[in-house]
């Protein structure tokens, strides 16, 4: 027999006698949440992503060591990408008497794809942000480049065969920052036509060419797929992740935070359905007995209860998504322009992620109790106090909680942050059946002493202690939820924020000769900043790993490979540096200077497959020296401080030439100090930081926003799971209070129970809450934003304190209206 | 003239465990009850009456005996065997009603018919609800009907698939006294209609008295059957 329209009947008289309401708006705002959370996780994502892809230039860079072969860019354009060239090799240029050694740039138009170039009109004037790169004919000069050559804006370059006009002073290039270290040479900027007539690139010149590819985020992975299982030695992709370190952290960061607060709604959401489910399972008790007793055989009751499910599930999934997507779009109108980005269309895969959340919570939350409907005993017709359903809390729930695990792991995309979730509901489930078990403990010798009044109460929450559980772990757990994303979060943003302190160095001064050192610190004291400490560096070669030469191609990654084939900054220190801590082997001691051995950062040891007690030989300008690997080292590379992979104590490396880099805060407004210090130092290059360090600043910024305002959302399931809850045990509630006042209770009496009991529900689940809160925090803030908390008292009281308040007013505010109920009323419908 | 036996019962047991061991809630009942008989099963609170009609209805299992219904040994199906032999041959009429509270009078009727998978329940349910008065109630839930009208409902859902058996548990319980001789006019009004067999559990010897025979249970055993006064 078809039962489908049997089902949609019996659906449609449910939902008409508003049974299925609460159901269906914990859905709704679960489905919503989820939804508009990832909408605009993705939203933000790509934004964010666009943005970060201004320090690269583009989306994706092909990076050759031989020329650009026309059918690349022909695949890109066929694809719809937009597409620009650069060619970069080191050459000496003319300017009169003078020459000098560059590191040219050759860009084709429409370079750069993603930022923009800045230039001054003139040396040392006001620099402005332009579109595009040099026109043919002419060359763009860095001021340090300008200066050595002494020539100004509008005088003449020579380089290679040609002579090109300086048309501008460039100041900085969104990509600058890409090995940037490395280009000691000055930067000059010029286009791509103009190359063939310079007659500098022979066959065996050292050339570097870059394909800059942006667009559609598809197409970019389509030609990642594409491309990469084909590149050869001296050919690779890179992304922005690859190429600034920094902000992949502050990205990543981002999207677990995202990815933190999507997860909390999923959970909330579960929650609210389990809560709204238990409503409905105990009014349906009742129904079910009837049915059978009228003919329906256990098969049948539970197909009609299953479809009525599916139905429900997947409209209150359609109007989740609907809201969510509605939800988002408003926000994003105002939080647009606050953000200052331009965001890109939502993506199709929170619609997808909706649909799935919100059955997949139905069908795991939901249905496993209401199947268990079936069970009923029959003679319950005749004998009302027969079945109550003997649900084992395990198979009724255990599924959801399987459910909710599968649901984490596909929203998380993060193991990590998936188990911390899991584990810590777990925990508050545990804590909360203590707690209630400890409970019951301490009442029952209660139940002798005091007057009737207090027998009834005590013997009552005893009795009750299964609908007390439930209501503590529904509360529990949207506190725990709550807590974890007001408390723990602001403490985690502010954490992350301070990583990166106002005062950061912005400029990095390279290339310091030894004989500077003093004339540099009095300069600059001169010029009223405090002088930096200055850091020893020697560029050197990496040759052997443990007396074997290296051969790159064997090497397992592409960064493997990049790091091998450039030189090292080798540095010295007789302390650790501030923001680096020696995670295995020790530091060494006075008494250990001059030996030969190294301290190396962590991951760089993990990705050439180093530990300690292996050996590094090094070429330093054709000498070799070979060191020991006594330490590894974590560093925060977010501090945007001078560091160095390798470090030597001191002595060892004092023979070879050396020189020194320092990074320093220079606010704004001191801008033209860096001109004067170019002037009277023109060997030292001056690195400008500054816009890549607002990048990232811009993008903390944003995620917190972002994350600010998701958190609404959050607290809107939050107060759904309370609501449902609330709602789950609301007509035992009813019932009782209806035979409390037939036995001559007074509203005042009822009210203040009701109060009470609230009050200390919220308090002892706020309490389990926050713990549970605390230790996610913990665990979450190590393992996954790699940042430092520390639960403490303040979030334990403020936990017991909404959870008093909140729980204690929403739940008298819910159930008063249970006092005004006429009790015959009551008693007669039940 | 030997009619045809429907309700049949041979040396039914039932026994409970209870905290003071071993209670017997049946003993040894033996009955039989033919074709459009009318029969109350009276006797005093906790004689076992409703247990008996639980059993007879194949609510509850035996701990002994045998229960037949129109020749079907009851409890040689399963469960959903007897919920679809309840579904075709067997009709409810509660003390507390049991009506649906989220279902119109109405959909009440039709349950029994849409579950059977009957395409005119609409049609047959209102034609019941008209033959006991509350066609203009039709649309009314149950809260919004008085006792004697919520009743009158159950007895029409009770009716509307013309079961052969319809068992009814204190009828009148909740109902004043004058509402309650009205329903149960209407409950033997219609069980003439239809030639049902009623099995009526009541203590109220009043409705007793009205059916054609009276069974008493004390302390679980059939006492000797007591004439129509």
């Amino acid at each position: 027999m078809n039962h489908f329209p049997l089902a949609l009947r019996h659906l449609h008289r449910e939902w008409r006698a508003g049974e299925l309401k609460v159901l269906a708006m914990a859905l709704i705002i679960a489905v919503a949440s989820v939804t508009s959370v990832n909408f605009f996780t993705s939203r933000i994502h790509q934004a964010l992503a666009g943005q970060a892809n201004e320090l690269l230039g583009g989306d994706l860079v092909y990076l050759s060591d031989r020329a650009i072969k026309a059918q690349r860019v022909a695949r890109a354009t066929e694809l719809g990408l937009q597409s620009a060239t650069t060619v970069e090799f080191p050459t000496m240029v003319l300017a009169g008497e003078r020459n000098q050694l560059v590191a040219l740039k050759a860009v084709s138009a429409g370079y750069p794809l993603r930022g923009q170039n800045r230039t001054a009109p003139r040396l040392f004037a006001a620099d402005a942000a332009v579109t595009g790169g040099p026109a043919p004919g002419t060359v763009w000069g860095g001021s340090r480049l300008l200066t050595i050559l002494g020539v100004d804006v509008g005088e003449k370059i020579t380089v290679g065969n040609i002579d090109l006009k300086v048309a501008a002073v460039l100041t900085s290039e969104p990509d600058q920052s890409e090995g940037v270290l490395l280009n000691i040479a000055p930067r000059l900027l010029m286009h791509t036509d103009d190359l063939p007539d310079t007659g500098l690139i022979q066959p065996a010149s050292r050339v570097v060419y870059r394909l800059l590819l942006a667009g559609d985020a598809e197409a970019i992975g389509q030609i990642r797929q594409e491309w990469q299982p084909g590149l050869r030695p001296g050919e690779s992709l890179l992304d922005v992740q690859d190429a600034r370190p920094e902000v992949r952290t502050a990205l990543k960061r981002g999207e677990h935070f995202l990815a933190l607060a999507a997860l909390v709604s999923v959970l909330l959401a579960g929650a609210a359905v389990a809560m709204a489910t238990r409503r409905f399972i105990s009014r349906h008790l009742d129904n079910c007995a009837i049915m059978r007793c009228l003919g329906a055989e256990q098969a049948m009751i539970s197909r009609l209860y299953l479809i009525q499910m599916a139905v429900l599930g997947l409209l209150a999934s359609v109007v989740g998504i609907f809201v969510g997507y509605l939800a988002q779009w408003g926000l994003m109108l105002f939080l647009a322009p606050l953000a200052g980005i331009e965001l890109p269309a939502p993506s199709l895969w929170p619609v997808a992620l909706g649909l799935i959340t919100g059955m997949v919570t139905l069908l795991g939350f939901a249905v496993p109790p209401i199947l268990q409907l079936k069970n009923v005993p029959t003679l319950r017709v005749l004998r009302r106090d027969l079945g109550g359903l003997q649900a084992n809390a395990l198979s009724a729930y255990g599924i959801g909680i399987l459910a909710f695990m599968v649901l984490v792991l596909f929203q998380a995309q993060n193991l990590k942050l998936a188990v911390a979730i899991v584990a810590g509901l777990l925990l508050v489930l545990l804590m909360l059946a203590l707690v209630a078990g400890g409970l019951l403990l301490l009442l029952r010798p209660l139940r002798k002493k005091g007057g009737a009044a207090w027998r009834f109460g005590v013997v009552n929450i005893s009795r009750r202690s299964g609908h007390s559980l439930v209501q503590m772990v529904g509360f529990g757990v949207g506190l725990m939820a709550l807590l974890l994303l007001a408390v723990v979060r602001g403490d985690l943003l502010s954490e992350w924020e301070n990583r990166l302190p106002a005062d950061a160095p912005n400029r990095f001064l390279i290339n310091i000769q030894p004989d500077q050192l003093e004339d540099v610190r009095d300069f600059l004291r001169a010029e009223g900043v405090e002088p930096p400490l200055l850091y020893p560096m020697v560029r050197a070669r990496l040759e052997q790993i443990n007396g074997k030469a290296i051969v790159p191609d064997e090497l397992k990654t592409d960064r493997a490979k990049r790091l091998v084939a450039r030189e090292f900054n080798l540095s010295w220190a007789e302390a650790v540096q501030s923001g680096n801590a020696v995670v295995s082997g020790s530091w060494w001691q006075p008494g250990d200077y001059g030996k030969a051995i190294i301290s190396v950062e962590q991951s760089l040891a993990k990705e050439l497959g180093l530990g300690l007690g292996d050996t590094l030989t090094y070429n330093v300008a054709g000498e070799l020296f070979t060191a020991e690997i006594s330490s590894l080292r974590r560093i925060n590379w977010e501090s945007f401080k001078a560091n160095f992979f390798v470090v030597a104590p001191p002595g060892l490396l004092d023979k070879y030439p050396v020189n020194y880099i320092t990074g320093f805060y220079l606010p704004a407004e001191q801008h033209a100090v860096l001109n004067r210090m170019v002037q009277q130092f023109p060997n030292i290059m001056v690195l400008d930081v500054a816009t890549i360090l607002n990048q990232v600043r811009d993008i903390i910024e944003q995620v917190i926003m972002a994350v600010e305002y998701v958190f609404i959302f959050t607290v809107l399931a939050g107060l759904m799971v309370m609501y449902a809850t609330i709602h789950a045990t609301l007509d035992e509630r009813i019932r009782e209070a209806a035979v409390l006042r037939t036995l001559g209770a007074r509203r005042s009496q009822l009210l203040s129970s009701i109060m009470l009991e609230y009050t200390g529900l919220g308090l002892l689940s706020g309490l389990v809450g926050a713990i549970a809160a605390g230790a996610i925090g913990m665990v979450i803030a190590k393992q996954v934003f790699d940042l430092a908390y520390l639960p403490g008292p303040a979030l334990w009281l403020s936990g017991m304190l909404i959870g008093a308040v909140g729980v204690g007013v929403a739940g008298t505010l819910g159930t008063r209206f249970v006092l005004n109920q006429p009790p015959l009323k009551t008693l007669r419908g039940a | 003239m030997t009619a045809e036996i429907v309700v049949n019962t041979q040396n039914l047991h039932k026994r409970v465990m209870s905290p003071e061991g071993e209670l017997t809630l049946l003993q040894g009942v033996d009955l039989s009850i033919a074709a459009g008989e009318t029969v109350a099963i009276v006797g005093a609170s906790g004689s076992g009456k409703s247990t008996l009609l639980g059993l007879l209805a194949g609510l509850d299992e035996p701990t002994e005996g045998q229960v037949s219904i129109a020749g079907q040994d009851l409890f040689a199906l399963d469960e959903d065997g007897r919920a679809r032999l309840r579904g075709e041959k067997v009709g409810f009429v509660f003390q507390a009603f049991q009506l649906l509270p989220n279902l119109t009078a109405l959909e009440n009727v039709m349950l029994p018919l849409e579950l059977a998978g009957r395409h005119d329940a609409r049609q047959v349910a209102e034609e019941v609800l008209q033959r006991v008065a509350l066609a203009e109630r039709a649309s009314h839930y149950p809260k919004q009907l008085s006792g004697g009208e919520q009743q009158r409902v159950a007895i029409a859902r009770a009716f509307a698939p013309h079961p052969q058996v319809l068992f009814a548990d204190e009828p009148t319980g909740n109902l004043d006294r004058r509402t309650g001789e009205r329903i149960i006019d209407l409950l033997f009004q219609l069980n003439a209609e239809q030639g049902t067999t009623l099995v009526l559990v009541t203590h109220d010897p009043h409705l007793a008295a009205r059916c054609q025979r009276q069974l008493e249970l004390d302390e679980g055993q059939l006492q000797m059957e007591l004439e129509p006064s």
